[in-house]
């Protein structure tokens, strides 16, 4: 999978979970400052990329995804 | 107005938000009701074709984009979903604005009862459990499904910082949350109560857990005329969904800021039968002695009431218990009561149904009409009421709205009219 495949993907899964314009979304962003997620929202869009990239999303780890660059790094990482 | 024999504040109803079988809003679900339409049809909510009940009275064509923000509304279940879109219409009606302040608000509660809560969630979400396993289910599942989540979004819509939670009561639920939030309004303690009830039960689990129990019409090659309450072909109650809310406040506060009383709730009875698990007990006891608790309140004698808007659900035993209930009740003054089984068109909402039927009564009061009762096309002998299967003008001071659930429990409650 490309990394910017991965890219394009995640901010959509993004945008259609936290309802933000696409170019609102930027790889600095963080989901509860920036994004308007809350620790449910987080817990909803972890479930959501696990679905997008069939993988599993461990609860440890997907409490240090923060920002969408957290979250396509770890995706880029499950999917090499 | 009767003279106040309560010693408490006076209680009026300054909104009413609906969202039926009928219609999406208070004015088409009301003009609908009139004309005697019903809401039944095949049901299209799941692939019912193994169940013994095929239709019901769905709520047709509801967005809740219109009344939710798009990510908001994975967090709320369908009742949710309607407990939300009625009470922001009645607060509407209401006229109640942004500008309230925040200790103002501390005065302002939430009461929404339903009787399954969220039955569909927990469905789609014990089939994620099963199929994919507990990491998989939605952080929305429990805050979705629990029934006072209606009372919960409503606060955080509407910004009602007072006291709020939900009443579980089967068919009676709605009805009281009403007289709930009456009791506070009266004592005192808050000077707006949101009131009123939501259901969203037309699932596989709803229509097949009523189904055990033959509660249901399987009248499945006529749902229009399936709901037929007092009729003596009636075989069971059609399930219905949706929301009816109230805005209840202190009828001195509504009155000094100008605002339209539809009518004023001066009566709350609350028994049980303590008699059987489904059953009412015979003669309708329990649901007499609700009656008259609200009489007893208002301080009237039945004569003066004119309309009773009844709990009839078109089951066989129910309807004869409430007719005798209200043969002991009202005595020779019976057949001047003008009675409508408004179920007969929207089928029954359960825990709905005594929050749109006391926005029925209400409306029935503050027009002077009483709604027909459809499907009446050889009236049970068993039940001899004052029955129309036409809408009728009525001139009435008082009416009764009646709702009864399992375990016996029954409430009545008690609107005057308004004349200002």
């Amino acid at each position: 999978m490309a990394l910017n495949d991965v890219e394009q993907r995640v901010k959509a899964v993004i945008a259609k979970n936290l309802d933000v314009p696409l170019a609102n979304i930027r790889l600095e962003s963080e989901f509860i400052k920036d994004l308007g997620a809350d620790s449910l929202g987080i817990v909803e869009l972890s479930l959501a990329f696990e679905e997008e990239f069939d993988i599993d999303i461990p609860d440890e780890k997907s409490d240090r995804i923060k920002t969408v660059q957290d979250a396509i790094d770890f995706i880029y990482a499950c999917a090499k | 107005m009767q003279s106040d024999r309560r010693d408490g504040v006076r209680v009026a109803v300054t909104g009413l938000g609906l969202v039926t079988p009928l219609g999406l809003d208070r004015a088409t679900s009301w003009a609908a009701l009139l004309a005697g339409r019903h809401g039944a049809g095949p049901i299209t909510r799941f692939d019912a074709s193994a169940y013994r009940t095929r239709f019901a009275c769905e709520v047709k064509d509801f967005d809740p984009e219109t009344f939710i923000e798009r990510k908001k509304v994975k967090e709320c279940d369908r009742f949710i979903q309607f407990a939300l879109a009625a009470a922001q219409m009645a607060w509407q009606d209401a006229g109640l604005g942004a500008s309230l302040g925040p200790v103002a608000r501390e005065r302002m509660g939430c009461i929404i009862g339903s009787g399954m809560g969220g039955l569909e969630t927990i469905e789609r979400q014990y089939e994620v459990l099963k199929a994919r396993g507990p990491s998989k289910l939605s952080p929305y599942f429990v805050p979705s499904t629990i029934a006072n989540l209606a009372a919960g979004q409503v606060a955080m819509r509407l910004g009602l910082r007072g006291i709020n939670y939900c009443t579980m009561s089967a068919c009676a639920s709605g009805a009281h949350a009403i007289g709930e939030g009456f009791r506070l309004i009266a004592r005192g303690l808050q000077d707006v109560m949101v009131v009123g009830g939501a259901e969203a039960s037309i699932t596989q689990l709803g229509i097949g857990g009523f189904n055990a129990m033959l509660a249901l019409s399987t009248r499945n090659d006529d749902p229009a005329g399936a709901s037929r309450p007092f009729d003596a072909g009636r075989d069971g109650f059609v399930m219905g969904e949706g929301a009816g809310v109230l805005v209840l406040e202190s009828y001195e506060r509504a009155v000094a800021r100008g605002a339209t009383v539809y009518a004023e709730l001066v009566g709350y009875g609350a028994t049980d039968d303590a008699h059987h698990l489904t059953q009412p007990a015979p003669e309708g006891e329990g649901a007499q002695r609700a009656m008259a608790q609200c009489l007893a309140e208002a301080g009237i004698d039945p004569e003066v009431v004119g309309h009773v808007n009844a709990h009839a659900t078109s089951t066989p035993v129910g309807d004869v218990q409430e007719a005798q209930g209200l043969a002991a009740i009202f005595g020779a003054h019976l057949p001047a009561v003008a009675v409508a089984a408004t179920k007969s068109m929207t089928g029954h909402l359960l825990g709905a149904a005594g929050g749109v039927e006391a926005a029925f009564t209400v409306l029935s009061l503050h027009t002077q009409t009483v709604p027909p009762t459809a499907n009446l096309t050889a009236p049970d002998p068993a039940c001899a009421l004052s029955l129309s299967t036409e809408a009728r003008p009525v001139s009435m001071r008082y009416a009764l709205s009646n709702s009864f659930g399992f375990g016996g429990t029954n409430v009545s409650l008690l609107f005057a009219r308004c004349e200002r």
